[in-house]
């Protein structure tokens, strides 16, 4: 529409997309335009359309309604194929490499000339050596998959791509999984190849990486393209109102804590997981009443263990007190249902293979894990009637939508889902609250909310563990902060006192000191 | 948003299922030169048409309403348990020990210890598999399946070397005392009225197999255990999130279940043989799965679906005595209907649920 105020033709442009799964319309005749060498931001919450939208590009997805067209040209993209042969190069959230083949094995499979490896290997050996000294994109190329880090993996998905030829680079998501420091990397890269003249579409719920890495940005909003703007012209505070349709508080509100007796002490702790590796080792923590402790840390550094092992999910040594009293980490009233009992309370990590049956009613899931509770039995059966009424006061009170708790917890939006969780945990008014990863995949309305009960259940007096691979949201909720690496906890900062630089530092594994 | 109502899932697809079978069938007996009509009218006529028919169809439908909810249960918490047959033999050597060796002063009293026995031994034979699952992980499906031959071998054991009465070529053991024999169909109806066929096997387990689907339909979805079970059967995670333990709950289930599957020899031993034969079972705790499946694990759908089979079976054994078409080819028709409903599921839910979806999208 408003591409005649593009001078150079659009590297990639999208006419009246349209798509629908059955009744829910994923995306509404969207239309968007990117100039070559340029980074094009799309931001928007969960079920936005972002994915859908991309997925049409790559060719996962046919459009019912729309054009593609690349470079001027109108395309059809029936299938990844033919998106490579486009130019267009896609790195996922999840990195699609096989674990234990080399750097070199990884990017010419499926790009293999012929049946014999040798040449295809020693011709990728030249072009990844240029395409490292052109873009400063290095890896070791004999390096195995599983052996590097996950930002080097990331770029091995990049040199995937431009070892394909791409023009148009795609990236979904792509800081989720790295260190404050690796995804300044990141970035630095991606405006190397701009520079080169390449393309990049950025795909992100996170309003800063906009912010510092774009150059144009489009918002979405439950499948429509709400606007797009230069990215010089915005901020923050405007992009978010234009994702969620109204004013939100991007900062949490809260007073400062009045920290009081240790309510969780944490002695020496060790976890070994089903393999035989040890994932916790040897930590000691303290809680208090009324403070937040954040643990902040790039996934995969054993914080999902710690809450496991507090919440009785699983075994562990060394020693836990609550309220002074020690609890035991295996055998006998180590599960989950003595921790409900001690009055610690749950909200896991991963609220759909673990804090809620996707198939049960949301009342059913308002009963899971207090399913013992006397207030829903009756006799030898249980007291439905009991729960769903139980469930209609939590629903009303924390605002699910749709207010219909015969609905199944699969039929809820992300948000929606953690707010049931949160209901159900925070409503049992615990001493202790374990929560982790409280807003992944949650809406920005949401988090919000959910943001304000955590800090509400605090100001009562009681102690919350926060465990949390977003930066930004151990800043705005702990009042405390301690980083883990490797099943250490590297060392422990008030927000005031620290900054993401060092924090990040630590969670690289570099320790204070060195600092 | 669901897909499609509630009643197309469990109405409509067995439906649609159910007549592709039928049509696939009518199309190998064509095939092989027979009138598909009158083949279908002698099944109907055969199981349905007359009080000896339904007698039969019954009787057979009580032993796969036993097997349907000893799958289902188990179901439910996702443990695949095939190992119904041997479950059912183990029942019934149970439920001989009991008739043969304790001189009972009624049949209702003997019919209350008889069920006791079946569910123990059933339960006992499910439970070295659930042991084996829950505590060293060997797979439930593995375990299940040999302990039926290893069931089949020990009641082969026990009827050859042990059970027999002196002088018996017979692998039998003796008959029952009249005392624990059970109340026909015919034998209950008469007081009110009506005549049932006196010939058919059909009793008064038939009352306990539907009572067996009340109590299952209450466990799983009005008692806390169900609850559990349920939960586990969705997520293994979730359960350990929630305090379930994953230890108990595998256990529970599989010995309700092999109780259930076990609760059967008091049709086919007690009621219907009134002596404990080899091969008893008769092929009926396989049957339970697709019974199972067909029903989706509901009692309610099992009740259906165990009505069905009792009537494929009681008709096609009436088809293969009346007409040219073999044996063989009930089995086909039994087969087909088993693909169809279980197996072949989404080949009719998929393009049932677009059809939803569009008329869905026509009204909004």
């Amino acid at each position: 529409m408003e591409d005649k105020t593009i001078k150079a033709v659009p590297a990639i442009e999208l006419k009246g997309i349209s798509k629908s799964f059955g009744p829910v319309q994923a995306n509404k005749n969207i239309s968007i335009s990117v100039a070559p060498g340029t980074i094009h931001g799309i931001i928007g919450e969960n079920g936005a359309g972002k994915s859908t939208l991309m997925s049409i590009l790559y060719g996962f997805y046919k459009a019912d309604k729309g054009e593609i067209w690349i470079k001027g040209k109108k395309t059809e993209i029936p299938d990844s194929q033919a998106a490579i042969a486009a130019g267009i190069g896609m790195v996922f959230q999840h990195f699609k490499l096989v674990q234990n083949f080399t750097v070199l094995e990884n990017i010419i499979l499926g790009a293999e000339d012929g049946g014999l490896l040798q040449p295809s290997l020693a011709k990728a050996r030249k072009t990844l050596a240029e395409l490292a000294a052109e873009y400063e994109l290095n890896v070791n190329p004999d390096a195995v998959i599983e052996e590097i880090g996950v930002g080097q993996q990331q770029r091995v998905e990049i040199l995937k791509a431009l070892y394909r030829q791409a023009e148009i680079l795609i990236l979904d998501e792509p800081t989720g999984v790295l260190t404050p420091a690796e995804a300044d990397q990141l970035f630095r890269i991606l405006h190397r190849l701009k520079d080169e003249g390449k393309t990049i579409i950025l795909i992100t719920h996170k309003l800063r990486e906009i912010m510092e890495a774009t150059d144009t940005v489009s918002v979405m909003r439950r499948g429509e393209m709400t606007a797009t703007v230069k990215t010089s012209e915005t901020s923050p505070e405007h992009l978010a109102e234009l994702m969620v349709g109204r004013k939100v508080l991007l900062r949490v509100d809260k007073v400062p804590a009045r920290p009081g007796k240790p309510i969780l002490e944490i002695e020496n702790l060790r976890v070994v997981d089903e393999k035989g590796v040890e994932r916790v080792k040897g930590i000691d923590l303290t809680v208090r009443a009324g403070e937040i402790l954040g643990i902040a840390g790039v996934a995969g550094n054993g914080q999902s263990e710690l809450l496991e092992v507090l919440g009785g999910m699983r075994p562990g040594s060394g020693a836990i007190r609550l309220n002074g009293r020690a609890l035991p980490l295996s055998g006998p009233g180590s599960d989950a249902r003595a921790r409900r009992a001690a009055h610690v309370a749950h909200v896991p990590e991963d609220r759909q293979r673990e804090g809620l049956i996707m198939e049960f009613h949301a009342w059913e899931n308002v009963a899971f894990g207090y399913h013992h509770d006397p207030a829903y039995q009756s006799g030898i059966f249980m007291n439905n009637a009991a729960l769903r009424a139980d469930t209609d006061r939590k629903i009303e009170k924390f605002d699910v939508r749709p207010a219909d708790g015969w609905l199944a917890a699969k039929n809820f939006s992300g948000g929606n889902q953690q707010k049931i969780v949160v209901a159900r945990e925070i409503e049992r008014n615990p001493d202790l609250l374990l929560v982790g990863q409280p807003t992944r995949g949650v809406d920005i309305g949401a988090i919000e909310f959910i943001h304000k009960q955590i800090v509400a259940l605090r100001d009562q007096g009681k102690a919350v563990l926060l465990v949390s691979v977003e930066l930004e949201e151990i800043f705005g909720l702990a009042d405390r902060i301690a980083v883990m690496f490797d099943g250490h906890i590297m060392g422990e900062r008030l927000p005031h006192e620290t900054d993401e630089k060092e924090l990040g530092l630590l969670m690289a594994g570099v320790s204070g000191e060195a600092a | 948003m669901d897909k499609m109502p509630q009643w197309a899932d469990v109405v409509l697809i067995p439906l649609i299922s159910l007549i592709l079978a039928a049509i696939l069938s009518a199309l190998v007996i064509l095939g092989i030169g027979e009138d598909p009509v009158a083949a279908v009218n002698m099944m109907v006529s055969g199981a349905l048409g007359s009080t000896y028919g339904w007698g039969y169809t019954l009787y057979y439908a009580t032993n796969f309403m036993f097997t349907g909810l000893a799958v289902a249960v188990a179901f439910h918490a996702r443990l695949f348990n095939i190992g119904g047959e041997g479950q059912a033999m183990l029942g019934g050597l149970g439920v001989a020990l009991v008739c043969l060796y304790v001189p009972w002063p009624h049949w209702s009293i003997a019919l209350l210890a008889a069920c006791g026995a079946a569910m123990l031994f059933g339960a006992i034979w499910a439970a070295i598999p659930a042991y084996l699952q829950a505590r060293r992980g060997s797979h439930i499906v593995i375990t299940t399946i040999m302990f039926n031959f290893i069931a089949a071998a020990l009641l082969n054991y026990m009827l050859v070397n042990v059970m027999r009465p002196v002088g018996s070529m017979d692998p039998a053991s003796a008959r029952f005392a009249e005392t624990v024999h059970l109340p026909t169909l015919h034998e209950l109806l008469v007081p009110i009225g009506i005549n049932f066929s006196k010939a058919a096997p059909a009793n008064v387990s038939l009352l306990v197999a539907v009572l067996a689907c009340v109590v299952v339909w209450a466990l799983i979805w009005r008692t806390r255990l169900g609850y559990e079970i349920r939960a586990y059967g969705h997520s293994e995670t979730g359960a350990l999130y929630a305090g379930i333990s994953p230890y108990k709950i595998t256990m529970v289930a599989m010995l309700i279940s092999g109780a259930l599957a076990g609760l059967m020899a008091i049709n086919n031993v007690m009621g219907e043989a009134e002596r404990l034969v080899l091969n008893s079972t008769e092929g009926a705790g396989f049957i339970g799965i697709a019974v199972a499946l067909m029903g989706r694990s509901h009692p309610f759908g099992v009740f259906l679906a165990a009505i069905l089979f009792g009537f494929l079976y009681q008709g096609g054994a009436e088809l293969a005595l009346w007409t040219n078409i073999p044996r063989e080819l009930i089995v086909v028709i039994q087969a087909l209907v088993i693909l169809f409903t279980g197996a072949l599921d989404n080949m009719v839910r998929m393009p049932l649920e677009k059809i939803f979806l569009a008329l869905r999208k026509g009204k909004a």
